[in-house]
């Protein structure tokens, strides 16, 4: 029942309230991602478990007060355990397989595997140094982070609206990943239905080889789906274009596929030594290429955009917010490296750095500026003794209505019944 | 406005053609029906209408089809979007974004509207169709009517000149339909478009047709004309019809206003031939032993929702139930909570004495039966025969149990057919038979009618009377409120989750508007439900009544009635 508040101003003191977001002032996907993005560069340019953990929470605390009821918002506690996952490998390879730290605190002895010969510098077992362990424990928690942090922008951002942010030449590949989208939720729940109508025929509907039963008409009946959406697609205009000209199609295909080339190169050219002179200027030109080539490719399309988001105020603030969050700690790492990055040799307890402490804070503004979506500010009115079904409010004002008519005793009933179901979902 | 020039339509692999000699043409501004048998080549023609067929389905098309025109040989159907609109029979199968305001503006943008223009339409289309409460909700969210009419929406948006429909009312509950139904006949009236529409449940949308095109069959020419004219002929139709042409009036009533207005005599006969008949009872060899399924108190949740809320049901031997109520009313939950498909919140189940919760499959098998929505759930085989075996061994029955169930309900089948080859309706029997090879006492159906036709239809309904005179108890979760007056004993009315009503048939539908039969509305008060029952009344009538004198018009028509086929 992790479900989202809505931050309430301390009494006294009024803040301007963020909006009930709305179609019209819907915060541009984009703003979440640089938001985002910014958190996450600002994590990896500490170790510091404090600080990570700061980020941690603040992506945590923003995505639970402005996130939607949609699936891509459900998935953030997915990110959640696979942080948690990176973290426990990260430090179960440290004790296995030893680390280069060095150290001189021995937690425990493992049984040390003679390895041959040929395999020298790897070691399995032997002394597990409490350095070595806290320092993958750090670099595990960095990783963690900017999962953490990639998967807060997931759960903000509707992926629909940022792909039709997408340039227009795009634009299909952006339909297929959408179309893809709304697949994959029906193919489990076909999957699901399928597996339970085996009971009808009685025959076991759990385990792996219901599972198999079950793929074969679940395959044909997404084909089926398939060929039916490709049909209505086709009839409602989907793929029409405009004619260009030959020498604009031709202009456009040398420009992408010469800018892209440009790309791979310059970026060659920069991670290879010695080649960072003529890596960044090429890099740069094929990008300008293959931008010009999508523009041009974007004129062959003849769609429009319906209602695209705009980019407002509020999409300068919170975008803007991550931004200062990276380049505070960016500047906070070159200053004060000690600090950002504490050593695990000799072993010390980290600090929180107040100053970059209170730059990641930062990064809490969008908890503040962004539209509230309806559903998270629905919430704080009905967490009183009674639980609301979400999707179904004017069922539970039936239930309501219908227990008034009848007797005493069946209204305790009811009572006692929703007080089981709140215990009940308190233990799910 | 839609012109066929003598088109034949054939499928790649096939041995004759879908459609033949397809010649006529619906000029605007009219709503015209197409009606016809299952196979008759309905959805081959609406393909063809939107240039879906050949383009996207293959096979050849000989002749020209033309829309406001343009020649469908030319004109890919992306090319015929901005003046055909398509709404095929699964709304969901169409659409493309997830949330209601972005499916509305999807053509808009695949055809380049400018943003002020695809704006402004997109408020007017959320009016037209009383949408606007829902723009901002995903689409799946929302009620069978509500994605009808979203999917109606979004190719009216394009402000096409024609509407072209695969049964837009089948999968929706009686008001549902309504809704649906007077968007087409306000955008017919009021916008002038050319609306072309085909649909099983004529009971529902006859009357609202300017004109008709009946297909009779495989192959057969087809013919358009005057609905009333053309449904003097047609070998589908809806009861009122059937009633009409069993009192011989003519020209035939379409709606139950008219059939009222003339249903005055057969009224008076009907009355002067006895009393209407005691509500239908099951079989009285049945009724002395214990209910097959009983429940009480049953409460089932789905997530944070209550589906089902203190429902009581007790189902007897040879007894048929139906349950009735809108779409999410909680009819499907209700009848998967008997097989263990969902679990009980509060209350107690008890099916043939046992908790299905603490049944085996196997075991329960052989207490209930229930053939789902989609019968294709059921179905995993390759081919007839192997469903059959594979049912055999499922309910430890005889070998061959199954293929003698098959042979009996699907005499035209071969053994080697694949199950998703096979017609709606087909599949409905091969999904029953397998059901049946465990001999259920109690077998649950949840739709059973949709995309049946009147034939199919028909032959469910002998086969199922046949199986509750056997014992057999059948509850049925239906929309169709002309099989729930021919078939059920008793209707049980659910709404919001609770039991409104339950009773026998013809006091429940009777008294509701929308769940009353097209024969009663047109005889009430008298009781009657069913053409059938009224042919029947006719009959000992025109025995007895000979003599007294009370209009020989009358019993021409009874006459004419029962000559016709």
């Amino acid at each position: 029942m992790s479900r989202a508040r809505t931050p309430r101003p301390a009494s006294g003191l009024r803040l301007p309230r963020a909006p009930l977001a709305t179609r019209a002032n819907a915060l541009h996907a984009g703003a979440w991602w640089l938001w985002a993005l910014g958190l996450a560069t600002a994590a990896s340019r500490t170790t510091n478990p404090l600080l990570l953990a700061l980020i941690i929470a603040v992506a945590g605390y923003v995505v639970s007060a402005r996130r939607t009821d949609a699936p891509w918002a459900r998935a953030f506690g997915f990110f959640l355990v696979l942080g948690a996952v990176v973290v426990a490998v990260r430090v179960l390879f440290a004790i296995v397989l030893g680390s280069t730290v060095g150290g001189t605190h021995v937690l425990f002895t493992l049984p040390e595997l003679p390895l041959p010969g040929w395999m020298e510098g790897v070691r399995l077992g032997g002394r597990v140094l409490a350095e070595g362990v806290l320092f993958s424990f750090y670099d595990g928690l960095r990783l963690a982070t900017l999962l953490i942090c990639l998967g807060a922008a997931n759960a903000l951002a509707n992926p629909a609206r940022l792909l039709k942010s997408l340039p227009g030449a795009l634009y299909e590949a952006g339909v297929a990943v959408v179309v893809a989208m709304t697949f994959a939720p029906q193919l489990i729940g076909d999957v699901l239905r399928l597996r339970s109508a085996r009971r009808l025929r009685g025959r076991p509907d759990r385990g792996l080889r219901a599972l198999a039963g079950v793929a074969l008409p679940v395959l044909e009946g997404a084909l089926e789906r398939s060929v039916a959406l490709a049909a209505a697609m086709d009839a409602r205009g989907y793929g029409r274009s405009a004619r260009v000209p030959a020498a604009v199609r031709r202009t456009t295909a040398a420009l992408t596929l010469g800018g892209l080339l440009g790309v791979c190169l310059g970026s060659y050219g920069l991670l290879a030594a010695g080649g960072a002179a003529f890596g960044l200027p090429v890099l740069l030109t094929g990008l300008a290429a293959a931008l010009a080539g999508l523009w041009l490719g974007g004129r062959r399309a003849v769609r429009t955009r319906y209602r695209p988001d705009r980019w407002g105020v509020r999409a300068w603030l919170v975008s803007g917010s991550g931004v200062a969050v990276a380049a505070l700690v960016v500047v906070a790492a070159a200053t004060d490296p000690a600090a950002l990055n504490p050593p695990t040799v000799p072993l010390t307890a980290p600090s929180l750095p107040l100053w970059p402490a209170a730059a990641v804070l930062c990064g809490l503004l969008p908890a503040l500026v962004a539209p509230v979506p309806a559903s998270a500010r629905r919430d704080p009115h009905d967490s009183g003794d009674r639980t609301t079904p979400r999707a179904t409010d004017h069922d539970t004002t039936t239930h309501r209505d219908t227990t008034t008519d009848r007797d005493e005793t069946h209204r305790d009933e009811t009572h006692r019944d929703s007080a089981g179901r709140q215990a009940g979902e308190a233990t799910r | 406005m839609i012109r066929f020039d003598q088109v034949t339509v054939t499928y790649a692999d096939a041995p004759e053609p879908a459609v033949r000699e397809l010649d006529f043409e619906l000029p605007e501004g009219e709503l015209t029906l197409l009606v016809g048998p299952s196979g008759a080549g309905k959805s081959t023609l609406l393909g063809a209408v939107c240039g879906l067929v050949p383009h996207f389905t293959g096979g050849t098309l000989d002749g020209r089809v033309t829309v406001a025109g343009r020649d469908t040989r030319t004109h890919r159907p992306r090319e015929l979007a901005d003046v055909v609109g398509t709404v095929g029979q699964d709304p969901r199968a169409h659409f493309v974004t997830d949330n209601v305001e972005d499916e509305l503006a999807y053509g808009m943008e695949s055809l380049g509207l400018p943003p002020a223009t695809m704006r402004q339409r997109v408020e007017e289309t959320l009016d037209l169709l009383g949408l606007a409460e829902l723009r901002d909700r995903p689409l799946t969210a929302l009620s069978g009517g509500q994605q009808q009419r979203v999917a109606i929406g979004s190719v009216l948006t394009t402000h096409p000149r024609v509407l072209v429909l695969d049964e837009p009312t089948s999968a929706l509950d009686p008001a549902a339909a309504e809704e649906v139904l007077a968007v087409l006949q306000r955008l017919v009236h009021d916008l002038g478009t050319t609306v072309l529409l085909a649909e099983h449940r004529l009971e529902r949308v006859v009357q609202y047709a300017d004109r008709v095109l009946l297909l009779p069959g495989p192959g057969a020419p087809a013919e358009l004309g005057d609905p009333a004219e053309i449904m003097t002929r047609s070998p589908v139709r809806p009861p009122v019809v059937a009633l009409g042409r069993l009192a011989g009036w003519s020209p035939l009533p379409l709606s139950v206003r008219d059939a009222r207005r003339r249903a005055g005599p057969l009224r008076t006969r009907l009355a002067a031939s006895g009393p209407a008949p005691a509500p239908r009872a099951p079989a009285s060899s049945h009724a002395g032993d214990g209910p097959v399924a009983e429940v009480t108190g049953l409460s089932v949740r789905r997530g944070r929702g209550t589906v089902l809320h203190d429902v009581r049901l007790s189902v007897h031997p040879g007894e048929s139930v139906a349950l009735m109520g809108r779409n999410g009313a909680g009819k499907s939950t209700l009848l998967r909570t008997l097989v263990k498909m969902h679990r009980p919140a509060a209350g107690r189940v008890r099916v043939g004495g046992a908790d299905p919760a603490r049944t085996a499959p196997r075991d329960l098998l052989r207490l209930v039966g229930l053939v789902p929505q989609d019968p294709r759930d059921l179905l995993y085989a390759e081919s007839v025969d192997d469903e059959c075996a594979a049912a055999d061994s499922d309910a430890r029955a005889t070998p061959g149990t199954c293929r003698a169930l098959v042979a009996r309900l699907l005499p035209e089948v071969r053994g080697a057919s694949h199950p998703r080859d096979l017609s709606e309706g087909q599949r409905l029997a091969l999904a029953l038979s397998v059901v049946l090879t465990a001999a259920p006492p109690l077998l649950l159906l949840d739709e059973p009618t949709r995309g049946l036709d009147y034939a199919a239809k028909e032959r469910l309904t002998e086969v199922l009377a046949d199986l509750t005179r056997r014992g057999h108890a059948v509850v049925l979760a239906t929309h169709d409120v002309e099989l729930a007056a021919e078939l059920a004993h008793r209707v049980v009315v659910l709404a919001e989750g609770e039991v409104v009503a339950d009773g026998p048939t013809a006091e429940v539908v009777v008294a509701s508007p929308s769940f009353a039969p097209q024969v009663a509305k047109i005889l009430a008060p008298d009781g009657r439900l069913t053409v059938s029952e009224v042919a029947r009344a006719l009959a000992t009538g025109a025995g007895d009544g000979d003599g007294d004198g009370d209009g020989d018009g009358q019993t021409n028509g009874a006459g004419d009635g029962d000559g016709a086929p």
